[in-house]
C-alpha cells in the first residue's frame, strides 16, 4: 500500500487525463454522432453513402490500429511538414493526448451515430407529421420533435456507450500518454510491483463505471414519460 | 507507389509474408479465444441461472469486473498475474523460470475477457425460450436430451447467434490489444515493419484494411447463418 501512497500524485494526474479524454470524446463525439446519423439518413446518396462507409470502416477496424495510424502515421507526416516545429500547433501535434482524443471522437461519432440513427428511425411517423402540420419547418421539427424523441429512447444505451468509451480511453497508455493505466504502467516499471498498481487502477475504473451508471440513471428519471 | 507495393509484397524484402503470418496468428487467437469465451460464457450463464447464491455471486462478480475494466488492463493483469502464478507453481515443483508468452496465453487471456460478455448473451437467449415449449416437448414424451436438441437449442440459436456474431467481431478487434504483450499477431508485425522501414502510415493502413476485410467477410457469413437459423420463425 505504501508504494501506492508514494505515487498517489501520479495516479491522480492519470485519473484527470482519463476523465479529460472521456469528456472530450463524449461531448464532441456526441455532437459529431448526430451529424453522422443525419448524414446516414439523408436522401442524397452522395451524402448517405460516405457516412455509411465511415461508420462501417471505423466500426470494422480496431481502435488501437486507428490510434496508431493517427499518432505514428499522420504524426510522422506532420513532423516532416516545413516550419511546423515553430508553429503554434506544434505542442498539440507532438502530444499523444490529442491523437487519442481525436481517435475517441471519431470512434464515438461512428458507434453513437449508428445508435442515434436507430433512434431517429424509431420516432413514430405521426409525431413528425403532426409537427409539420403545425407549420414547423423541417429543421424545427428535427430539433423539437425527432431528436429529443430519439435521444429519450436511447438514454439506456447511452450509459453503456459511455462505459465503453471510458474503457477505450485506456488505449492512450499505448502511445505514452500517462492516463490511469499509463500511471499504473509507470509505477510498475519503477517499483517492479505488478499487481498493486494494476489492481488499484482496475478498482478506480470499476468505481467510475458505477458512477457513470448512477448519473445516467438520474438523467433517465428526468425524461418525461406518459403514465 | 512502387515502393509501397514492394514493401507490402512477398519478395525482395517485402513484408507480405510476415503480414500473412500475422493474419493467421490473429485468426488463431480470435478463434481460440472465441471457443474459450463460449465455454466460459455458457458455464457462467448456467451458474447465474441455476447456481446457488455463492456461485451466482462469483459469476456476477466476474461479469461486472470484466465489463467495467478496460480490456487492455485485464490483458496486462491476466498476463503478468498468470505468468507469475505459473512460475510460482514451477518454482515450487523445482523447475526453473519459464517464459510465459505466445499463443496459449493470448487465447486464454482474451477468452477470459470475452467469456463475461458471452455469459450475458447465453443468459438472455436461454431466458428467451418459453418454459411452455420445453414442457410441450416433455408432454410428447421426449427425453431431456432430445428436448434440448430439438426444442431449446433451435429456439435459442438465432437469439444467441446475433450476440455471438457481435462478440466475434469484437474479438477480432480486441485481438489487436494482444500486440502489447508481444505475441506476433497482425498489429505487432505492422509495428515491427513500421519501425524498421519508417513507413508507419503504410503498414498501419495496410493492417487496418486486413482487419476490415476480416470483419466484413465474417459479418456477411454470420448474417447468412443467422437467416438460416431463423428459418423456423414466422416472417413478420
Amino acid at each position: 500500500m505504501d508504494v501506492l501512497i508514494e505515487y498517489s500524485d501520479l495516479i491522480y494526474e492519470g485519473l484527470q487525463i482519463t476523465l479529460a479524454l472521456l469528456l472530450i470524446g463524449l461531448v464532441f463525439g456526441f455532437i459529431s454522432a448526430i451529424g453522422v446519423a443525419l448524414a446516414r439518413l439523408s436522401k442524397f446518396r452522395i451524402i448517405a453513402y460516405p457516412a455509411f462507409l465511415f461508420t462501417s470502416v471505423i466500426r470494422g477496424t480496431p481502435l488501437l490500429v486507428q490510434i496508431y495510424i493517427y499518432y505514428y502515421g499522420l504524426g510522422t507526416l506532420f513532423s516532416q511538414a516545413p516550419g511546423i516545429r515553430t508553429s503554434f500547433l506544434w505542442p498539440y501535434l507532438r502530444d499523444g493526448f490529442w491523437y487519442v482524443a481525436f481517435a475517441l471522437i471519431i470512434s464515438t461519432a461512428a458507434y453513437l451515430g449508428e445508435v442515434i440513427r436507430g433512434g431517429l428511425l424509431a420516432v413514430p411517423k405521426g409525431e413528425v407529421e403532426a409537427a409539420r402540420a403545425f407549420g414547423m419547418t423541417e429543421t424545427k421539427a428535427l430539433l423539437r420533435v425527432r431528436l429529443p424523441r430519439a435521444l429519450y429512447q436511447l438514454a439506456p444505451t447511452l450509459a453503456g456507450e459511455t462505459v465503453l468509451l471510458l474503457k477505450s480511453t485506456a488505449l492512450a497508455s499505448t502511445i505514452a500518454v500517462v492516463d490511469l493505466l499509463g500511471a499504473a504502467n509507470q509505477i510498475r516499471s519503477i517499483t517492479f510491483e505488478i499487481y498493486k498498481p494494476l489492481l488499484l487502477v482496475a478498482i478506480i475504473y470499476i468505481i467510475a463505471t458505477y458512477i457513470i451508471e448512477l448519473v445516467f440513471a438520474q438523467l433517465e428519471k428526468r425524461i418525461p414519460v406518459k403514465r | 507507389m512502387n515502393q509501397a507495393i514492394q514493401l507490402l509484397g512477398f519478395e525482395n524484402g517485402g513484408w507480405g509474408n510476415a503480414l500473412w503470418q500475422g493474419t493467421l496468428v490473429t485468426l488463431e487467437i480470435s478463434i481460440g479465444a472465441f471457443f474459450v469465451g463460449m465455454l466460459l460464457g455458457l458455464l457462467t450463464a448456467l451458474a447465474k441461472l441455476h447456481g446457488n447464491p455463492f456461485i451466482q455471486s462469483i459469476a456476477k462478480g466476474y461479469t461486472t469486473v470484466c465489463r467495467a475494466v478496460p480490456e487492455l488492463l485485464l490483458i496486462l493483469l491476466f498476463f503478468y498475474g498468470g505468468s507469475s502464478l505459473i512460475n510460482a507453481v514451477f518454482d515450487y515443483l523445482g523447475y526453473g523460470y519459464v517464459e510465459v508468452a505466445g499463443l496459449p496465453v493470448a487465447i486464454a487471456v482474451l477468452g477470459l475477457v470475452q467469456g463475461a460478455y458471452a455469459s450475458e448473451i447465453f443468459r438472455g437467449s436461454i431466458l428467451a425460450v418459453h418454459s411452455g415449449q420445453a414442457e410441450a416437448g416433455a408432454a410428447y414424451g421426449m427425453s431431456p436430451r432430445k428436448i434440448f436438441f430439438r426444442v431449446t437449442l433451435p429456439i435459442m440459436a438465432p437469439y444467441a447467434l446475433a450476440g455471438l456474431s457481435n462478440l466475434w467481431v469484437n474479438l477480432i478487434k480486441d485481438s489487436a490489444l494482444i500486440s502489447v504483450i508481444g505475441t506476433n499477431e497482425l498489429l505487432y508485425v505492422a509495428k515491427q515493419a513500421g519501425g524498421s522501414t519508417r513507413e508507419y502510415l503504410l503498414f498501419f493502413v495496410a493492417v487496418a484494411v486486413i482487419y476490415y476485410l476480416i470483419t466484413l467477410i465474417s459479418s456477411y457469413m454470420l448474417r447468412k447463418l443467422e437467416i438460416y437459423l431463423r428459418r423456423w420463425q414466422p416472417p413478420h
